[in-house]
């Protein structure tokens, strides 16, 4: 009798480079089998490329603990997480786990779409572990959970993308098994049904189970999760509670890894019109001290550099960028003429930095739309370039930004006081005296 | 490298939820697969509800949106049968063992459809399951299983139209026919052990989809659904046997048509090649399968 949930002992996982073992087909099969007696003439070079997505990884965690798993792309995170949730095995190491394990790697797993919405309640929580009496019994809930009663014998795919999701967490939040496996799910549907499923992990965490989360949203792991592991390159950097995790994990991240030059120069994968007799050339994000980042701290100071080529000189030229919501929502514009910059361009390249101090788009992810115009032309037009994120300042003590109350994008600085109201306060006062 | 992580010191409340205390708590051990393989029926049976709700997602899928809907499922052997009684029965006259050419098919059609069903089903049943198989567990032998259920609701349709065509020609059932599940047993199990080698193939092999339709052909060929398993050379009929689907066909017919047709020995060769098949295709599989989820 233990009071661990999950103990891990230096588990590794290979994948062959690729990350996935290619599929064969007999032809490779019949060639490879051939070419074994003359495989001593070429071995050393012939041997193929392993990486390790999980090494030496080692950890205990007890009953009733939520931990966060955070770490960069590629630290090794899902490749976790599959192992743990069986679905691929580990090539080295042991793992032990008390317990009946529900793992939600993907919501929405096996919905069929000419299914009806009862009918993939039934099929998707079957598919995730659950019976079918228990499915019954939490029918109701589910349905409600999703707001999606009216659509229920509806095939879903007649469903909105929204109406889609909701009803695929609402699946899956009514799995309880005494240990819960999620990976990055809560990034799905709209801002409002984000909450309602942060507030249902939070219940998840609160009835005592043990959770094991890995989350690119560094509010839902220090609202959820009591401790944390950093992850990078398939081993553990950090462990400890979860808001000193988040706090280096953000630190490294900024400087970090990650693209943090957007490359601009003409490809096909650019969506961009315009004439280019004036093109961007790069984008990228400076911070304070002029290092180039991919992550921005909300109220922190950043700058935006352009770099844009000419190829002949150009007058009365106006350039700018905009800041866009993952949706589309443009929420602020700004252009370097307003600011007096010369609107001439020579023929080259020219640099120009525009200082945003301090940031106060909220914490979330975030891209850059700009162009390079005049009143007669337009010499180019990037409609989404340099995509970057504004987390919650780690600086302040208890993280009391408006990272807490992160509805919308754009923060305004307010203050609240009472103004009117003065006789009810004293009404209070002779009611109790 | 082997460093242990402990996040005990960070869990104060984890105690103080007043957990109940585990007496029969399930532990699991993740560690890489040995040589030694085991055929975790348990499992299985644990997770016969999902197995149900995989054949009847098919079935339900299937005829959805299909404008004869479960008629395909009497179209086709019905077709095959009429097509095989003109050109075998009346112009080749292939011998039928006395009882009308029409239902001598019909009867051999039923297993065979169940059969050539199971193997283009099974075969690409795990790709096709791609999505479930890289984000949840459950025992992979579901899926090949799965699929070869999927057939039997066309073969109980399709037996309504024997059961009339029994009637019309005045054919009454022996006492043969108690066997009929046996043998109706014994043809899934057929389909099961082809199935289980086709489909862990198919992961690694994907040319496998491409030799079905051929397999299916030549298996059909070599299997005695237009002629009887009596027009082979007494001396070579046991080793007939060695194709299982011959021993099921004659078992069919046995079962449903009369006594006359006793298989013999040709059953038993059929019923051995069965085990060989079932017990090396559950070996293939359950080596292959840990790395289903990487290669799929």
């Amino acid at each position: 009798m233990t009071d661990i949930a999950i103990r891990v002992e230096n588990l590794g996982k290979r994948y062959r480079i690729g990350r996935r073992e290619h599929y064969r087909t007999l032809r490779d099969a019949i060639t490879e089998t051939a070419a074994a007696p003359f495989r001593w003439l070429t071995h050393g070079t012939s041997e193929p490329d392993y990486i390790w997505a999980l090494k030496g990884f080692s950890c205990e965690i007890p009953r009733g603990e939520v931990v966060g798993i955070i770490g960069c792309n590629g630290a090794g995170k899902s490749t976790l997480l599959k192992v743990l949730s069986r679905i691929t095995e580990p090539t080295e190491g042991y793992a032990e786990i008390h317990g009946r394990v529900g793992s939600l790697l993907e919501v929405g797993t096996g919905f069929h779409p000419e299914l009806t919405g009862r009918e993939n309640v039934y099929l998707n929580g079957t598919i995730l572990g659950m019976h079918r009496a228990e499915i019954a019994a939490k029918f109701d809930e589910i349905v409600s959970f999703a707001e999606i009663e009216r659509f229920l014998d509806t095939p879903v795919k007649h469903y909105s993308s929204g109406m889609y999701m909701r009803l695929a967490f609402a699946v899956a939040a009514h799995l309880d098994p005494e240990i819960l496996i999620v990976d990055e799910v809560l990034a799905v549907g709209d801002a409002q049904f984000q909450k309602k499923c942060l507030g249902k992990m939070e219940d998840v965490a609160a009835a005592g189970r043990t959770v094991v989360f890995v989350s690119h949203n560094m509010n839902a792991v220090q609202r959820l999760c009591s401790a944390a592991i950093v992850l990078d390159r398939g081993t553990v950097v950090a462990t400890g509670t979860a808001v000193e995790c988040v706090r280096r994990h953000l630190r490294t991240e900024s400087q970090g890894s990650g693209i943090r030059k957007a490359d601009l120069s003409p490809s096909p994968g650019v969506k961009r019109h315009g004439n280019g007799a004036a093109r961007f050339e790069s984008a990228e994000l400076l911070s304070a001290a002029g290092d180039p980042i991919s992550v921005v701290h909300f109220g922190q100071p950043v700058t935006v550099r352009l770099t844009v080529r000419t190829t002949r000189p150009l007058s009365g030229v106006l350039l700018g960028f905009s800041f866009v919501a993952n949706d589309g929502t443009e929420l602020q514009g700004s252009a370097a003429h307003d600011g007096g910059i010369s609107t001439d361009l020579r023929t080259g390249i020219q640099v120009f930095d525009c200082r945003v101090d301090p940031m106060l788009l909220t914490p979330g992810r975030y891209f850059l739309r700009g162009a390079v115009f005049s009143r007669t032309e337009v010499y180019d037009h990037v409609d989404e370039f340099l995509p970057f994120e504004v987390t919650p300042s780690p600086y302040t003590r208890d993280g009391r930004t408006p990272a807490n109350h992160y509805v919308g994008y754009v923060y305004c600085p307010y203050r609240w006081s009472a103004v009117s109201g003065e006789e009810e306060a004293d009404l209070h006062q002779v009611a109790r005296a | 490298m082997g460093q242990v992580v402990n996040l005990q010191a960070d869990c104060q409340s984890a105690k103080t939820l007043g957990m109940t205390p585990a007496e029969s708590i399930p532990v699991l051990i993740l560690r890489p697969s040995t040589g030694f393989l085991r055929l975790d029926l348990k499992a299985l049976w644990e997770y016969r509800e999902l197995l149900y709700f995989l054949v009847w997602r098919d079935i339900k899928v299937r005829y959805k949106q299909t404008a004869l809907g479960a008629a395909w499922a009497v179209l086709q052997p019905v077709a095959t049968m009429l097509v095989f009684s003109i050109f075998f029965g009346r112009l080749a006259k292939v011998p039928s063992d006395g009882v009308p050419y029409p239902i001598f098919a019909y009867v051999a059609l039923l297993p065979w459809q169940l059969f050539a069903f199971a193997l283009s089903e099974s075969s690409n049943s795990l790709v096709a399951s791609q999505n479930l198989i890289t984000k949840v567990y459950f025992p992979r032998l579901v899926i090949p299983i799965s699929s070869v259920l999927g057939g039997l609701v066309d073969f109980a349709v399709a037996f309504v139209i024997l059961l009339a065509m029994m009637l019309y020609y005045g054919i009454a059932p022996t006492a043969a026919v108690a066997l009929l599940p046996l043998f109706l047993l014994f043809a899934v199990m057929t389909a099961l052990s082809v199935g289980l080698w086709l489909s862990a193939l198919n992961v690694k092999y994907r040319d496998v989809r491409y030799t079905i339709p051929f397999l299916t052909q030549f298996w059909m060929f070599a299997t005695p659904v237009a002629y009887p398993a009596s027009l082979v050379p007494e001396k070579w009929r046991a080793l007939y046997g060695l194709n299982p689907m011959a021993g099921v066909v004659e078992g069919f017919r046995w079962a449903l048509l009369g006594e006359s047709h006793a298989p013999g020995p040709l059953l038993w060769v059929s019923v051995a090649a069965v085990v060989v098949l079932l017990i090396g295709g559950l070996r293939y599989f359950k080596k292959t399968e840990s790395t289903f989820a990487d290669i799929v």
